[in-house]
């Protein structure tokens, strides 16, 4: 009897037929429908999508892409970044020096520069806005700096063998420290106000509907795309060996592989997954400033993930949508009662539910 | 440059001054506003304002205010009609800086004499537009101590440009100054060109120096005792209940912050009695039974369930922060509350020239080395110590012998909390109270415990010492933000190398 | 069974023809506590050697030597020609030919044996080469082939975390077989095994020895007569007998250190 082919590298055997079917449906959903009842409905009909459900879908799914993020790596590789963050507000950034050069004359100083740098009296860029009014620079530093940041700090992190709550309690002083840094005015990102009163993206009108939903189609894409790359990564062998480490990482050494490249690859990965979902969330959402970095922020990721289940993907977008959902929900009718709510899934969840609600719906 | 300005009139504004800061470029701004305030005319004063405040407006050659609509012109005070066509005269942070101090330095015409010394220190480092009107206030300046001050400063903007006797006169004046800023002006001087000035400046240097070395470094150390002292109480608590039981208590901060509040509330009972200043004194052990019960119900309810789970732990009591925090919002108010320092807290002990040891740091350095030396009684000579002791190293085999471990948990836990508590009683007198007062610690305190290892006090102490003293060594070089980032990323790497940190306690390791 | 030529006790001929491991003068010491003192002994190609002795002998930290876990202090350590152990690490050591089988057994429970032995296969272990690896016939066949020899072929899709004691050892066996070892190190293989399952074991490493060296850590008496051709004796951190079990058994040094007198 020859053993069950296990090694999946054909892309129609990610998933089972019903997966496909929840899938195909949420695409359709997202590329289809959502855009006819945006656009094309018009404003007075009760089925008409507008603008603020547009961006907070979008807003959410820049969220699950960063959930998906850090899912690979906790659920799947068991090293907890309370970071992640950081490389979120970093893609951000890199997008939004290219929007703030966009601004051009119309910000209120009328000036080449933006006017942050106007009212610091500053008469020149400095270095970092090189080249940022070039599109494809920004999208390659939104990407590339998260992902250098990681792997710098993972090798030394993954090399000296620093692992579980340690390597937590670091990334949150990462985090920590680098929002100190962008609170400063003298570094040159805004200070604690940040970027905002963007006007156009690659010659668009930043807030006009179409370019909302063309933003919101892109996030779509690339949310799909991610959940499919990360589905390839984990029913490989490469993924195998990473839950191995997870779960036995001296194991997984002595059958002779290098465990620090493994993390190192899939931090570094994931880490460049965030950026972009940074950048795609700034020209949505209008704003980045350093609260982004906070350690709250990082703390709240992890939770979308464990709301929904670690160790499956889908739990991580479940998760990210249920959290920041209710949160929406709750800032709005109940604001007091939102960090009560908050708080109380934190605990919740990890006492009762530890596999998150998709561990919940597996064992009914 | 500084003699740029014209004579005029005591009652009319200078035109080409006002016209220089309607339509000159940043540095005539300056100017400008330097020969504004050397008369001391209150129209001055007026026009300054409105142009920080955004209200100077101009429209071809008219310069006008304009308030809610309507506009007056600035020489005339009369209003006239608003013209269609108008531009901002803009002002920036430097200018606003310049503003501010100009119209403090109106005050050095002031009668009162506390006012004008006021005055005289708040521009002991303004610009050298100022210098012209330091020197009017110099020819009718009777007061010595005032006296000396202005020259100081004056000496100081003359070093900058003057003529060469000028500037070797106003080296020698700076030799007797104890102000930190002079030593820059020598330093500048000590580079010049010319060999006499450098000479001089050298010499006057090494006056000022030695005046200000000894005091420098008296400030540095007590602030980082001080420091070090706050840190100590602050990651003292955490310290126990991470060593004890690896728990990551995400919560301590709020533990702190409930000791601070608990003092507040305390502080107001006490309110409108004559024995007001005592309520310090009710606050310690109520602070401390404040924070210990909400620890103690916190590892009864949540906690215990999730021993040996570090990571769910961090989440969870991330949660009850969370939980914490909007809960004394909604009690207390988003607002920050008023901690008065009782008498015997307030002011301090003059040691030198440059250096003030302000009374509630030094009572807080004692309180914090009472509780050490409390803590370590504890733990040493008493059963429950004991019991700690054995528990932290070797949980299995205490359990073997018969410690009760679930109940000195409890105990461990409620202790670690009740020191976080004195902590934020401590804090109550030397900084704000505000429900967020614990994030600000949270950090802080994990980087001494891990920093200084688990296990033995000794780790803690080092640790906290050790960072205080970094951190405000760092902060005189190169600022606060800077300086934390710099201590952060000292750790980042420090756990790398060593996690156990300083003080490990051999045999025993938090692992996952 | 034939009985093999008695070697003298501490001075083996070094570079013999089919020498697999040889241990020359070991010793290691903890905290002032000599753990292995001046320990040699050798081991032939082919050969199914057991190791016993009272706890504290020195056998676990015997195995750290040779897989390098453990630097001795002073002696020798050779595998193969010439391969230096006490220079390599541990990777290189089990990239070498080394592989050690622990007490506990440590597979990965979450997934199923037939990937259990996928991970542990001997293949290119890099990043990209598991990211992109497909499984081809060859390795298929040796998967299975392995999965014959330990006998869980009817298992090879059950979760690993639920097998019996017995065939989880079997399976981490069937792990070390994948990386297609020369030597051997297997540390009490039959500890908490049913008798039916320690037959079996018994069964297995005779078939084993011949293509593989093996060298068998154990307390179970009986086992070590099913199997042994020769014993090696360690007693507080060196070898005092060694040679055929019946020898051993009737060896005075022996029965003093095990039974005392």
């Amino acid at each position: 009897m020859t053993p069950k082919m296990v090694t999946v590298t054909n892309f129609s055997r990610l998933y089972g037929p019903r997966g496909w079917a929840i899938l195909g449906t949420c695409a359709v959903v997202a590329f289809v429908v959502i855009p006819i009842f945006n656009l094309a409905v018009p404003a007075s009909s009760p089925f008409h999508v507008s603008a603020f459900w547009v961006t907070l879908i979008g807003k959410i799914m820049c969220f699950a892409i960063v959930a998906l993020a850090l899912d690979l790596v906790w659920g799947y590789a068991g090293i907890l970044s309370l970071g992640h963050g950081l490389f979120f507000a970093l893609g951000g950034y890199g997008m939004g020096m290219y929007l703030m050069r966009q601004i051009g004359r119309q910000g209120q100083y009328q000036s080449d520069l933006p006017d942050f740098m106007v009212f610091l009296d500053w008469k020149t860029f400095p270095w970092q806005w090189w080249n940022t009014d070039q599109f494809w620079w920004a999208i390659l530093l939104a990407t590339a700096i998260p992902g250098l940041l990681a792997f710098v700090f993972g090798y030394f992190a993954f090399r000296s063998r620093v692992k579980g709550v340690y390597f937590s309690i670091i990334t949150q002083a990462l985090t920590f420290a680098a929002m100190l840094l962008f609170f400063r005015n003298n570094t040159g990102f805004g200070g604690n106000n940040g970027f905002t009163d963007f006007k156009t993206i690659l010659g668009f009108n930043i807030t006009s509907p179409e370019t909302r939903m063309s933003l919101f189609c892109i996030t779509a894409f690339f949310l799909v795309a991610t959940l499919l790359l990360g589905r390839w990564i984990v029913t490989s062998k490469f993924g195998r060996v990473l839950t191995a480490i997870r779960d036995a990482e001296p194991r997984v050494m002595f059958c002779g592989y290098n465990t620090v490249h493994y993390k190192l690859a899939i931090f570094t990965f994931s880490a460049v997954l965030c950026g972009i979902a940074g950048a795609l969330y700034v020209p949505q959402v209008g704003i980045i400033n350093p609260s982004e970095m906070s350690p709250a922020n990082s703390i709240e990721i992890a939770i979308w993930v464990a709301v929904g289940g670690r160790g499956t993907l889908a739990g991580a977008i479940l998760g990210a949508g249920l959290v920041n959902g209710a949160k929406s929900f709750f800032t709005v009718a109940f604001p007091e009662y939102w960090l009560f709510a908050l708080g109380a899934i934190f605990i919740a969840v990890t006492l009762f539910m530890p596999r998150g609600v998709l561990g919940l719906l597996a064992r009914r | 440059m500084a003699a740029f300005f014209l004579s005029f009139s005591a009652h009319a504004l200078d035109r080409s001054a006002v016209e220089k800061l309607a339509f000159g470029d940043g540095d005539e701004k300056i100017e400008a506003i330097g020969a504004l305030v050397a008369e001391g005319d209150p129209k001055a004063a007026e026009l300054l304002k409105g142009f920080a405040e955004g209200e100077l407006q101009t429209s071809g050659k008219q310069i006008f205010f304009v308030r809610g609509g309507k506009a007056v012109d600035v020489f005339s005070g009369k209003p006239v009609p608003l013209p269609a066509e108008r531009e901002d005269v803009v002002a920036n942070n430097r200018l606003r800086g310049a503003v501010a101090s100009a119209l403090g330095a109106f005050k050095l015409n002031s009668q009162d004499r506390n006012e004008r010394l006021a005055a005289a220190q708040a521009l002991s480092d303004a610009g050298a537009a100022m210098l012209p009107l330091i020197r009017k206030a110099l020819e009718r300046e009777a007061d010595p101590e005032i006296r000396g001050l202005l020259d100081m400063t004056a000496a100081g903007m003359e070093l900058k440009d003057g003529s060469k006797e000028a500037r070797i006169a106003a080296i020698r004046k700076l030799a007797g100054s104890a102000n930190p800023g002079t030593k820059t002006l020598l330093l500048e001087a000590a580079s010049d060109p010319d060999e006499d000035i450098r000479r001089e400046a050298q010499q006057s240097l090494r006056a000022v120096d030695g005046r200000l070395a000894l005091g420098e470094w008296l400030g540095l150390a007590f602030a980082g005792v001080s420091l070090g002292s706050i840190l100590l109480l602050a990651a003292l608590g955490l310290a126990i209940t991470y060593g004890l039981m690896g728990v990551i208590n995400m919560a301590h901060g709020e533990l702190i912050m409930i000791g601070a509040y608990a003092t507040y509330v305390v502080q107001n009972l006490f309110r409108g009695s004559p024995v007001f200043d005592l309520y310090l004194v009710a606050a310690v052990p109520i602070s401390f039974l404040a924070a210990a019960l909400v620890g103690i119900a916190l590892e009864r309810s949540v906690i215990r369930w999730l021993y040996g789970r570090p990571l769910e732990t961090l989440l969870a009591t991330w949660g009850i922060s969370l939980v914490l925090i909007q809960a004394v919002r909604t009690l207390f108010g988003a607002q920050n509350v008023q901690v008065e320092n009782p008498a015997f807290m307030s002011g301090g002990i003059q040691v030198l020239s440059n250096v003030v040891l302000p009374w509630n740091r030094i009572v807080i350095i004692a309180f914090a080395v009472s509780i050490l030396i409390a803590t370590w009684m504890l733990l040493a000579k008493t059963r429950l110590g004991l019991y700690i002791r054995g528990v932290t190293q070797n949980r299995a085999m205490a359990e073997c012998v018969g410690v009760p471990t679930s109940r000195v948990d409890t105990w461990a836990f409620g202790l670690g909390s009740g020191i976080a508590g004195l902590a934020g009683c401590a804090l109550t007198q030397i900084g704000n109270v505000g429900p967020e007062l614990g994030q600000g610690y949270i950090v802080d305190s994990f980087l001494v415990v891990v920093f200084g290892g688990v296990g033995q006090l000794a780790g803690t102490v080092y640790a906290a010492l050790m960072l205080g003293f970094a951190n405000k060594l760092l902060e005189s070089w190169s600022g606060a933000v800077l300086a934390k980032i710099a201590v952060l990323v000292f750790i980042i790497f420090f756990i790398q190398r060593r996690p156990q940190g300083l003080f490990a306690l051999r045999g025993r390791a938090v692992e996952t | 069974m034939k009985a093999n030529d008695l070697p003298d006790l501490a001075h083996q001929r070094s570079g013999e023809h089919g020498v697999v491991l040889y241990l020359d003068g070991i010793s290691v010491s903890f905290d002032g506590f000599k753990a292995l003192n001046n320990l040699s002994l050798a081991i032939d190609a082919g050969e199914l050697r057991c190791v016993i002795g009272p706890n504290g002998a020195g056998k676990t930290t015997m195995m750290d030597v040779i897989t390098g876990k453990t630097r001795p202090d002073e002696g020798k350590a050779v595998f193969g020609q010439s391969t230096d152990l006490t220079r390599l690490s541990e990777a290189e050591i089990a990239h070498a030919g080394i592989g050690r089988k622990f007490q506990k057994p440590t597979i990965f429970e979450p997934l199923t044996v037939f990937e259990n032995l996928e991970l542990a296969m001997k293949a290119d272990k890099t990043v990209r080469a598991t990211l992109f690896s497909r499984l081809s016939m060859e390795n298929q066949d040796r998967i299975a082939t392995t999965l014959a020899v330990i006998g869980l072929k009817d298992s090879s899709d059950r979760v690993a975390g639920l097998l019996s004691h017995g065939q989880k050892q079997w399976l981490e066996i069937g792990m070390l077989l994948m990386q297609e070892p020369k030597l051997l190190l297997l540390d009490e293989p039959v500890a908490g095994m049913s008798d039916h399952e320690t037959e079996r074991t018994a069964e297995l490493f005779l078939s084993l020895a011949g293509t593989h060296s093996l060298v068998v850590v154990e307390h179970d008496m009986a086992f070590i007569e099913t199997i042994a051709r020769k014993v090696t004796v360690l007693h507080e951190g060196s070898v005092i007998a060694e040679g055929p079990m019946e020898q051993v058994k009737n060896d005075p040094r022996v029965i003093e250190v095990y039974l005392g007198r």
